[in-house]
């Protein structure tokens, strides 16, 4: 399928996964490499969001078949918590408000949680403001509560923010565009290209293409009714912009009768 | 009548003025009776005033009914109940005794030993002399006193005198008039003038088994101007030999003065927990209750402020924690009875494994109290779909000129908040936590910081296990 520079970090086989009894994804097979930047674009209701959730483990989505590994563990037999410590990380479009907890303490657990020892209260306290720095936020920000009356901006900053102090190894970003506007993007993206590196692979599902300006992916994917039509470097996200995914609809359509 | 022969058991480890000769050991007979009130009495050596209270207070208990609109109490049996048990004699029990549960809950909340056995009932005392000593004399010089009720009666009767039983009434309920009747220990305090109390007064200091028996009744009066926090009960669980446990707390406020009274209770879960809480506060005073209901099987509290003069502000802050076969019914009762008063009651409850949680909450308006403004904000959490919470909030406003306002929500843990927690790698278990801590955070941030870590570390262990 896809051509590998290191090892695979996430492989995806014939997945197929259903909401409530109704089959999103029919068959969704990706790899991704370490240290690689994959793209997964396609219109509203293909079932973008789907994958970033049945990855991660939402119990709303039903895995019917097919399998998932991560550094070569098969993560469907895992727990959200375990699949996270073991190294995954999702950005959310929609990140749950959990009132009267503060960004800072959370961090602090969700943290810990994967490492061996505790962080000091100290050390932990110099990175996250290092990380802040980084994504131009105001320190005052780490004790607000979490996504609590946060802006959409805010929200999606916060995302990133977790993801540079956790560190995982595979970050899906679902939709982390979506209401940003132009100068959040930048910042955004600037935060996710500085994570960037041999160990990071990166799954960024996006309906444009303006986000992949900014992150420029080594891959790019096109996800039409639950399965992945084409595969192509940067240029295909570029062409997609500008023809737009009706080119796609006749197949989608005629795979569906 | 079971009068016992005197007893050796150290009675010189009470150090804080309960006794000061050798009496005898004595346990009442179960029951309730003139007798047994009088016994009590003379056991204490009281004034005559105090065994008229309790008599009255007696026949007002035999008098009043059962109160049917709360939880159920049906199954209360006043017969089966010591109301009376001197100190010496909980000293009995033996560390055997303390079930598992409770012992492990003492491990994981890192209880030192000597709380320990005093939470249990098994230690008669648990040794706080030397810190307790410190701030006994920091109090005395600034003329605050801070006594065991018995003895606050005894070298204090002229101020007693004049308040004891003034805000409560020896007949206002059916379980005020028990404690009435009945009452042992408790707290006396009395902030002179002007004095600001600027550490918490913790019962927990002076902690022996009188201060924290079934029917302890408390008396605070804050003189003009004066300030303090007085601090009871602790996150450990209490074992109690009987299972009725029924205070009174009476506060004056005066003028310009503000107190603080800081609950934190965990009875073990066979406890039926109905206290009455109550207030006045006059002229540009202020009355916070913060109340923190964990354990126990029934909790009937209902904190009270009756703001008597114009500027007079009252709050309750409350949290009420229901797990399985609990039942917590707890609220707040705010009177206007002059204009220009506010008050404000926030309520969080949380329920799990069936548990039932009520907000039941009393607020009145008096006519003529004119620009009078009361919030009331109660929010309930559910962690399952067995459990329940319910909302009664009753309002009697004689005015028209005021602000009140309610409101009421209940939420549920969502399944988006947990996989969100859970997608940074914290267990269900952790994750569960971490919502109900952030349900309750704005009451927790009021606490003394030790009870704050405390609490947090309580709801930890009380969801443990709380998943699936």
């Amino acid at each position: 399928m896809t051509a590998t520079n290191g090892q695979t970090t996430l492989s995806i086989r014939d997945l197929h996964v259903s909401v409530e009894d109704a089959e999103i994804l029919r068959g969704v097979t990706l790899d991704i490499p370490a240290g690689e930047v994959h793209a997964l674009m396609g219109p509203n209701g293909s079932g973008k969001s789907t994958l970033a959730n049945a990855l991660m483990g939402h119990p709303a989505y039903d895995v019917t078949a097919g399998q998932v590994h991560f550094k070569g563990q098969d993560v469907l037999e895992l727990e959200t918590d375990e699949r996270a410590r073991l190294g995954m990380f999702l950005a959310f479009q929609y990140p749950a408000e959990i009132p009267g907890v503060r960004v800072a303490s959370f961090l602090r657990l969700a943290l810990n949680a994967r490492r061996e020892t505790e962080i000091s209260v100290m050390a932990f306290r110099r990175l996250l403001m290092e990380k802040m720095q980084m994504l131009r936020m105001d320190p005052k920000f780490a004790s607000r509560y979490l996504n609590e009356g946060f802006s959409g901006g805010e929200k999606k900053r916060n995302e990133i923010l977790q993801l540079a102090v956790l560190e995982p190894e595979l970050a899906i970003l679902d939709e982390t565009d979506s209401g940003l506007d132009i100068d959040a993007l930048r910042i955004v993206a600037d935060g996710v290209n500085r994570l960037r590196g041999s160990d990071l692979g990166v799954l960024v599902i996006t309906h444009y293409q303006r986000l992949l300006n900014y992150i420029e992916p080594d891959r790019v994917h096109v996800l039409i009714d639950g399965r992945v039509v084409e595969s192509g470097g940067k240029e295909l996200a570029e062409r997609l912009e500008a023809e737009g995914y009706e080119r796609y609809g006749a197949a989608a359509a005629s795979e569906d009768a | 009548m079971a009068v016992k022969d005197i007893d050796q058991v150290g009675l010189d480890t009470y150090k804080f003025g309960f006794h000061d000769d050798i009496q005898p050991v004595y346990t009442s007979p179960k029951g309730l009776s003139e007798d047994i009130v009088r016994e009590i009495s003379r056991q204490k050596d009281e004034p005559a005033w105090m065994l008229d209270f309790r008599l009255e207070a007696l026949r007002q208990f035999e008098r009043k009914a059962m109160p049917t609109w709360g939880a159920d109490l049906s199954r209360i049996d006043f017969d089966a109940i010591h109301y009376y048990i001197r100190p010496q004699d909980r000293q009995a029990r033996s560390w055997d005794d303390v079930p598992e549960d409770i012992k492990s809950t003492f491990d994981k909340l890192g209880i030192p030993e000597a709380e320990r056995k005093f939470l249990a009932g098994v230690g008669a005392q648990y040794d706080s002399e030397v810190v307790y000593h410190s701030i006994r004399d920091d109090l005395e010089e600034q003329g605050v006193i801070f006594l065991d009720m018995d003895s606050g009666l005894r070298e204090h009767e002229d101020i007693v005198r004049d308040y004891f039983g003034t805000v409560i009434p020896n007949g206002d309920n059916k379980f005020a008039a028990l404690n009435s009747a009945v009452w042992s220990g408790g707290s006396f305090v009395y902030v002179p003038e002007g004095v600001r109390v600027e550490i918490p007064l913790q019962a927990y200091f002076r902690i022996n088994a009188e201060n924290m028996g079934q029917f302890e009744r408390t008396l605070i009066i804050v003189e003009p101007g004066a300030y303090v926090h007085y601090v009871e009960g602790c996150t450990a669980p209490v074992y109690a030999t009987d299972s009725l446990h029924s205070a009174v707390v009476e506060i004056i406020v005066k003028e310009g003065g503000r107190c603080r009274y800081t609950t934190i209770q965990n009875w073990s879960t066979d406890v039926f927990n109905l206290v009455t809480k109550r207030a006045v506060a006059y002229r540009d005073a202020t009355m916070e209750w913060v109340d923190g209901n964990l354990g126990s099987k029934v909790t009937m509290k209902y904190p009270a402020v009756y703001l008597m003069e114009p500027g007079a502000h009252g709050e309750v802050l409350s949290i009420a924690f229901a797990g399985e076969d609990q039942h917590q019914d707890a609220g707040a009762k705010m009177v206007h009875a002059a204009p220009d008063t506010s008050s404000l009651i926030t309520s969080k409850s949380i329920s799990r494994k069936g548990g039932r949680t009520a907000y039941r909450g009393y607020v009145q308006v008096m006519p003529e109290a004119e620009r009078c403004r009361s919030n009331v904000e109660c929010d309930a959490l559910l962690i399952d779909d067995r459990s329940r919470s319910d909302t009664y909030p009753y309002m009697d406003i004689e005015e028209s000129d005021v602000a009140i306002q309610h409101e009421a929500t209940v939420s549920k843990v969502s399944d988006q908040q947990l996989f969100y927690l859970m997608s940074r790698g914290l267990t269900q278990e952790q994750a569960m936590a971490m919502v109900v801590s952030g349900f309750i955070e704005p009451i927790v941030k009021e606490l003394p910081m030790e009870y704050a870590v405390e609490m947090n570390r309580l709801i930890e262990l009380q969801m443990e296990g709380s998943i699936g």
